[in-house]
């Protein structure tokens, strides 16, 4: 998959959470994304956000446009070196909290994107890849 | 929308009405903010409705749903009625996929219907204790 352009962002505040939005909002819609596509992708993009700023005590997003034949693509990876998530299985579990949210970060970003993918272990970070085609 | 360094949002009353007009990409913080002060508010001006507007809200995701759940279930405990009005199709398909439902929120296409549901709300309560209070006469 031949990537068009990517850059990195950085998650340390509750603002940055909503500049993530923004700047994915603008890319979704350079892919061409339609509209409901777009917000999912906004709203994985919020969830996994969040994520790393609450939990991960902050880190980065890396964003790449992508090209597949004729095919584009938007690839976000948020990374942290935070404490990591001890139980995956729990974590991907709808309604399970450890932060007093709803509990359907991680399991309903999962459910907005094509791909997903995690890589995690205690003390070593949390790596969450989503990706979503037009 | 750049306009995320507002600290506050506006409630404006109306009548027996407080109307919030959410026209800013909400952080955590401004959302918890608003929870707080349209609590705040309905106690203190006894308010029997409760207007949300998000037809502004390019995007809900479950931190602003919980809040939406939130203010709903905190006003009806203080005796008002809550229509959140204005939300985007693509909003609603997202919401629902992310496992968000609202269950218990009333929702209306429009300001105006909105409006409606809360008059109608206010006049069946009041018709009710007219009714409790002419069975007490008896």
């Amino acid at each position: 998959m031949p990537t068009v352009k990517s850059d990195t962002l950085s998650l340390r505040s509750e603002q940055d959470i909503v500049n993530v939005r923004q700047v994915v909002r603008k890319l979704a819609q350079e892919c061409g994304f339609s509209l409901v596509e777009q917000t999912k992708m906004v709203t994985a993009a919020s969830e996994l956000a969040r994520n790393t700023v609450t939990y991960g005590k902050g880190g980065d997003v890396l964003w790449e446009m992508l090209t597949e034949g004729l095919k584009k693509g938007l690839r976000l990876s948020f990374v942290d070196a935070g404490p990591g998530i001890p139980d995956l299985e729990l974590a991907l579990t709808d309604g399970w909290t450890s932060g007093g949210g709803m509990g359907l970060g991680l399991s309903g970003a999962k459910r907005l994107v094509n791909e997903f993918e995690i890589e995690t272990a205690p003390g070593k970070g949390t790596r969450v890849t989503i990706l979503r085609w037009k | 929308m750049s306009m995320g360094n507002v600290e506050r949002i506006a409630i404006l009353r109306m009548g027996p009405f407080l109307l919030v007009t959410i026209q800013v990409d909400m952080h955590d913080q401004l959302a918890l903010t608003l929870q707080d002060d349209l609590t705040a508010k309905i106690e203190k001006t006894g308010a029997k409705g409760v207007l949300i507007d998000i037809s502004a809200l390019d995007m809900v995701d479950s931190f602003i749903g919980r809040m939406i759940g939130n203010i709903s279930s905190m006003s009806r405990i203080l005796d008002a009625h809550t229509v959140v009005v204005g939300m985007k199709p693509a909003v609603a398909i997202t919401l629902v996929e992310l496992g968000i439902t609202l269950a218990g929120v009333r929702t209306a296409l429009t300001v105006e219907r909105g409006m409606n549901i809360l008059r109608a709300a206010i006049a069946d309560q009041t018709d009710q204790l007219e009714a409790d209070d002419a069975d007490r006469e008896e």
